[in-house]
């Protein structure tokens, strides 16, 4: 089939802050880059990072990138790679440094420096008193910071195709990456991007879940392009939860509400955290917290008509408490529960928020692979940075304020690799038609006009399924279970058919290809999740409570072809300070 | 461009970054966007022209939009919907 083409050195797929840092990077080096994102680029959900960026700048409190490396590590439960880490820790005052000359307005200081406030699971001295190491533009960073790397590249001359959805990535039979197949959404038209190297910068996967504090566009399309590619994911049982969204909707309610002496019900009206933390009580930790509240709707105590949410109360306060001190909170659930909790109570369930694992990568964005010569063998071409990738900096608990700090430093550090690269192999390969025609298979797939399932009541079925059996509660049985309704799921999948097949803006169709991502990594997920056996950052398991070094400080590897679990070790050795030993997190 | 293919186009525009964003214009697209006049219309696509950040401000009651007619759109897409 002959398919118009357009070449490029390099195809960056995801125009989130961690694509458009590596794109800009390469178009300052006068390579030819193509960006790919399905919606505007501006629309990516990197405009939702409020929190800010940390780096050890020292600007309110004393900080080295040292205490921020330990504080990374321990905040990973041990599970991320110390090499990785002290790359990022060290790099970071080097990128905000860099934001801050292409105009992203941090908030100041009097005396003009960044101004950094103090957030969780910050430390002096290797886990002593509070430190302040995140710099922020007020609480709009994240937009800040994708507008202007987007104007960046614009004068760069970075070629962007907006609204062109990736649909599979292109390789030979030796396995080098040669570009991928798109689709411009407009009018449905596919297109073949052959480029010498691919960057994969397509963000989390937060739809997985019901519950989730994520944008729509969030269903991992790069992590299931690699997986269809034959390269494992690694570390997927890791999902960051946070106790308290909106039920049913999914937005964040903050810690804070707490804090400032709001309190959860049960459908009983039984303030029931006494019951599962007697000191804490409603202040416990996000994974108590949550389990707690899994517990009471599992065991019929949940609130409203399907007793299916808890109740978070803080009318007690009074009208101007809550107008004074959460008026953030206020506007956001009245917005959309047409309520005012300074007066009634919020629903609330745990949300899903944040995926640490991803596309297996090393500390120079390369993607690597268990192959004959050991277990991180770079794949030729292809390049993966941000949420999608697992580099691992972020283990099995992200650190607020890593985020954005992850997509900067390794955008940036898998764009350096990608032009020394670029030096050494100067022509394309030639394109792979085999690659292709699969390529197309998965698009004309959706042609067929009859089926037994819709695409909408599956996605639905499938966010139910991971959030009850691979949601904040955990054991053998509930993921056993999880595992088969998953392949059942994707079973029923083959049996799924759209109504709407005209070529332009068919939104239709693009979200039976959202969906086959989903239904890859949910598998990913729950297969990961069930295998292993300990407790540790975001996976916990009520049957194996304690964290086991012994057996599983190694990282998990989920491989698509029959469903296989394979294992590599953590990398302990950092790259030129001693290895932070594992000890007991306690904060 | 058909009716049925506008709705479309609109409905990939009203995919953000930010799932308030997502819920509250998709909400409106499906539930109130067919009652508005053709000005209304056009208001609605200046609206979602705008950058991510402002529409929260605007969304979430914060702030008003100086264009009044996108001002309007804003209330609408505040209004709590039919059940």
């Amino acid at each position: 089939m002959s398919l118009p083409r357009r070449k490029f050195d390099t195809l960056i797929i995801g125009a989130g802050g961690g694509g458009l840092r590596a794109a800009l990077q390469l178009s300052q080096a006068e390579a030819r880059v193509a960006v790919v994102s399905k919606v505007f680029p501006t629309r990516s959900h990197t405009v939702a990072a409020q929190g800010g960026v940390n780096a050890a700048l020292a600007n309110v409190l004393p900080d080295n990138w040292h205490w921020h490396m330990f504080d990374t590590v321990k905040g990973s439960d041990y599970l991320g790679d110390q090499d990785a880490i002290e790359y990022m820790c060290r790099a970071a005052p080097r990128v905000v440094y860099e934001l801050e000359h292409m105009g992203v307005p941090f908030s100041r200081l009097d005396n003009g420096k960044i101004y950094q406030r103090a957030f969780g699971g910050q430390s002096r001295n290797f886990g002593g008193d509070q430190a302040a190491r995140t710099c922020a533009a007020a609480d709009r960073t994240g937009h800040a910071i994708l507008h202007s790397l987007y104007q960046q590249n614009i004068r760069a001359r970075t070629h962007f195709f907006d609204e062109f959805f990736a649909i599979d990535l292109l390789r030979d039979p030796e396995g080098n990456v040669l570009g991928a197949l798109v689709l411009e959404i407009a009018t449905g038209e596919p297109l073949v991007i052959e480029a010498k190297t691919v960057l994969l910068a397509t963000g989390g996967a937060g739809q997985l879940f019901r519950t989730n504090t994520n944008a729509l566009i969030n269903t991992g399309d790069g992590m299931a392009m690699a997986l269809r590619a034959g390269i494992p994911l690694q570390d997927m049982e890791f999902f960051q939860f946070h106790p308290t969204g909106i039920a049913g909707k999914g937005m964040l309610i903050t810690e804070g509400v707490r804090g400032e002496g709001g309190y959860l019900l049960n459908g009983e009206g039984e303030r029931f955290m006494e019951r599962y933390a007697p000191k804490a009580k409603d202040l416990a930790s996000r994974d108590v917290v949550s389990r707690a509240i899994y517990t009471e709707v599992r065991e019929g105590r949940g609130c409203g008509p399907d007793k299916d949410h808890v109740l978070l109360k803080l009318d007690h306060l009074g009208v101007d408490v809550v107008a004074k001190r959460l008026p953030g909170i206020r506007e956001t659930v009245k917005t959309f529960l047409y309520l005012d909790p300074a007066e009634t109570p919020i629903p609330v369930y745990p949300t899903a928020h944040y995926t640490m694992g991803g596309i297996p990568t090393n500390r120079h964005g390369q993607v690597v692979v268990p192959e004959h010569n050991g277990p991180e063998e770079p794949v030729l071409g292809l390049y993966a940075a941000g949420e999608c990738a697992c580099v691992s900096v972020h283990g099995a608990n992200r650190l607020g304020g890593n985020s954005l700090l992850d997509i900067l430093v390794f955008g940036r550090a898998a764009a350096n690799h990608i032009i020394g690269e670029l030096k050494q192999n100067r022509y394309h390969r030639p394109m792979n038609d085999d690659s292709v025609d699969q390529a197309m298979a998965r698009l004309s797939r959706w042609d067929r006009r009859d089926g037994s399932e819709t695409v909408d009541g599956l996605k639905r079925e499938l966010q139910t399924v991971m959030e009850q059996h691979c949601g904040v509660f955990r054991n053998e049985e509930i993921l056993k279970e999880g595992v088969a309704k998953v392949v059942e799921l994707e079973a029923r999948m083959q049996g799924a058919y759209i109504k709407d097949h005209s070529k332009v803006f068919n939104t239709a169709r693009i979200e039976a290809l959202e969906l086959e991502n989903l239904m890859d990594i949910a598998l990913a997920t729950v297969c990961s999740a069930l295998e292993r056996r300990e407790s540790r950052g975001a996976h916990s398991r009520v049957d194996h409570p304690e964290r086991d070094d012994v057996h599983w400080m190694r990282h998990s590897l989920f491989h698509k072809d029959g469903r296989r679990m394979d294992y590599k070790p953590v990398r302990i050795k950092p790259i030129s300070v001693e290895p932070f030993p594992p000890k007991k997190r306690v904060y | 461009m058909g009716a049925a293919t506008e709705i479309n186009r609109l409905r990939w525009q009203c995919r953000r970054g930010m799932r308030e964003l997502d819920l509250l214009l998709l909400q409106f697209l499906d539930s109130g966007y067919a009652d508005l006049d053709a000005n209304a219309t056009l208001a609605f696509n200046r609206l979602l022209d705008c950058p991510d950040a402002l529409l929260l401000e605007w969304l979430l009651g914060r702030q008003l939009p100086s264009d009044k007619e996108v001002a309007d759109v804003v209330q609408r897409i505040r209004r709590r919907p039919a059940a």
